[in-house]
């Protein structure tokens, strides 16, 4: 087999490990394995990095990445945890955005589209706009930046009265 | 790199990671304490992210030192007089508005340190501080937007937020204090210079503090002594209640 097929594998594996907080997309989706390398002895190392610093789903995340690749066939592998360049949700594709907008999570808002605040500490936050997954109306307000998990916001609808999570751009 | 710089790094990381560890330990406390549940959860995001830092730093602190101390061997085996964090991390949460504007006056002084440390010639605090920069923008935004509510919401909140204030302020300096091993990492180009950063630092609280219709407290005696092992008590306090798990069942893991 060649090394690129062995990479193909490697990732096609990747693909199916789902993230835990985010359980309809995949590691790879989410953008955070950054490299897949094969020495000539077999030995696997895949280069993750955290979406935020503290996350707690790392360790979970690695042990399922291990556990899926041995069952591949890949028995020595690790994850080599990198910091540099940090994650950010400018990695999350198209498919993958319609996936958490299907699940009930209004996706990060795109690169660029999100109004910058000048200031640092704004006295009325000029939010980007952000969907309602459910009911599609353009009238929502944050609640709150730090929801179920570092990387969502909780967000509301004024219109179907349903509360929403956002993947808030990072 | 030579010994001297070494040993100044290493204490520049303690310092770094220290202020994070306790003041992020700080903010555990008010998971299920907190006013509202967006408070609750936004409070232990925050805590989340600044252990995370904390994680990096003292990670980064243990290799550099190479005497075999990993990073939860650095926050859960060390006594308090070998903590190097400033004294306003480790005092007790207080109030919700103690806790914000103390969470306020920190971020903003942790968030020009990271912009600047970004630059820094050291290739792993510079990733590092890359990442954590975009946190604590989010960080900066949430106790700031609190500072405006409660200094320019009701009469109570106004006397809460600015009690605050007048307790925090004589221990805000101690964020921009020197000495020669700083001033050997600015030389190497590893560590900024906090001197420029501190008017920044005054000018942005100022503005907010002014929006929020507080008064910026009389400056006068600043108190300091952390950063070279020197507490107050709650500091010993916090640490029996932080490290008790490793302290009585050493390496215990979940």
């Amino acid at each position: 087999m060649t090394a690129a097929h062995d990479a193909a594998s490697i990732w096609a594996i990747l693909g199916s490990v789902m993230d835990p907080e985010v359980p309809v997309l995949s590691v790879v989706e989410l953008g955070i394995v950054r490299d897949v390398t094969v020495d000539e002895r077999g030995a696997v190392t895949v280069s993750v990095t955290p979406t935020y610093s503290g996350c707690p789903a790392m360790q979970i995340i690695e042990r399922d990445i291990v556990t899926a690749l041995a069952s591949g066939g890949w028995r020595d592998a690790r994850v080599r945890t990198v910091y540099s360049p940090a994650w950010t949700t400018d990695w999350i594709g198209d498919d993958a955005r319609r996936k958490l907008k299907e699940f009930g999570i209004a996706p990060p808002p795109l690169p660029g589209s999100a109004v910058s605040d000048a200031e640092l500490v704004p006295l009325r936050r000029r939010s980007p706009l952000v969907t309602c997954p459910y009911c599609g109306s353009d009238h929502t307000t944050v609640r709150s930046e730090f929801g179920t998990t570092a990387c969502k916001a909780v967000m509301f609808c004024d219109r179907c009265h349903q509360p929403f999570e956002l993947f808030k751009a990072f | 790199m030579d010994d001297a710089t070494r040993a100044a790094l290493v204490q520049y990381l303690l310092r770094c990671g220290d202020d994070r560890l306790v003041l992020g330990h700080r903010l555990s406390e008010w998971c299920g304490h907190a006013p509202i549940l967006e408070e609750d959860i936004a409070l232990a995001n925050l805590a989340l992210d600044l252990i995370g830092h904390a994680t990096l730093l003292l990670k980064l602190a243990g290799e550099t030192e190479g005497a075999g101390r990993d990073e939860d061997a650095l926050a859960y085996l060390r006594e308090a007089i070998d903590f190097r964090n400033i004294l306003m991390a480790e005092l007790p949460k207080g109030d919700f508005a103690f806790t914000i504007m103390r969470q306020f006056l920190f971020s903003v002084a942790s968030l020009y340190q990271l912009e600047a440390l970004v630059r820094s010639t050291h290739a792993e605090l510079r990733s590092i501080a890359t990442k954590a920069l975009k946190e604590t923008r989010y960080h900066v935004r949430h106790a700031g937007e609190w500072a405006l509510k409660l200094g320019d919401g009701t009469e109570e909140s106004h006397a809460r937020a600015q009690a605050a204030l007048d307790a925090l302020w004589r221990f805000a300096g101690e964020m921009f204090l020197m000495d020669e091993a700083d001033e050997r990492l600015v030389r190497a180009g590893i560590a900024p210079d906090l001197a420029p950063l501190e008017p920044k630092w005054r000018a942005q609280v100022t503005d907010v503090i002014e929006r929020a219709t507080l008064s910026v407290p009389a400056s006068g005696y600043m108190q300091r002594g952390g950063r070279v092992g020197r507490h107050t008590e709650h500091l010993g306090h916090m640490l029996s209640e932080m490290q008790i798990l490793q302290r009585s069942y050493p390496g215990a893991i979940w």
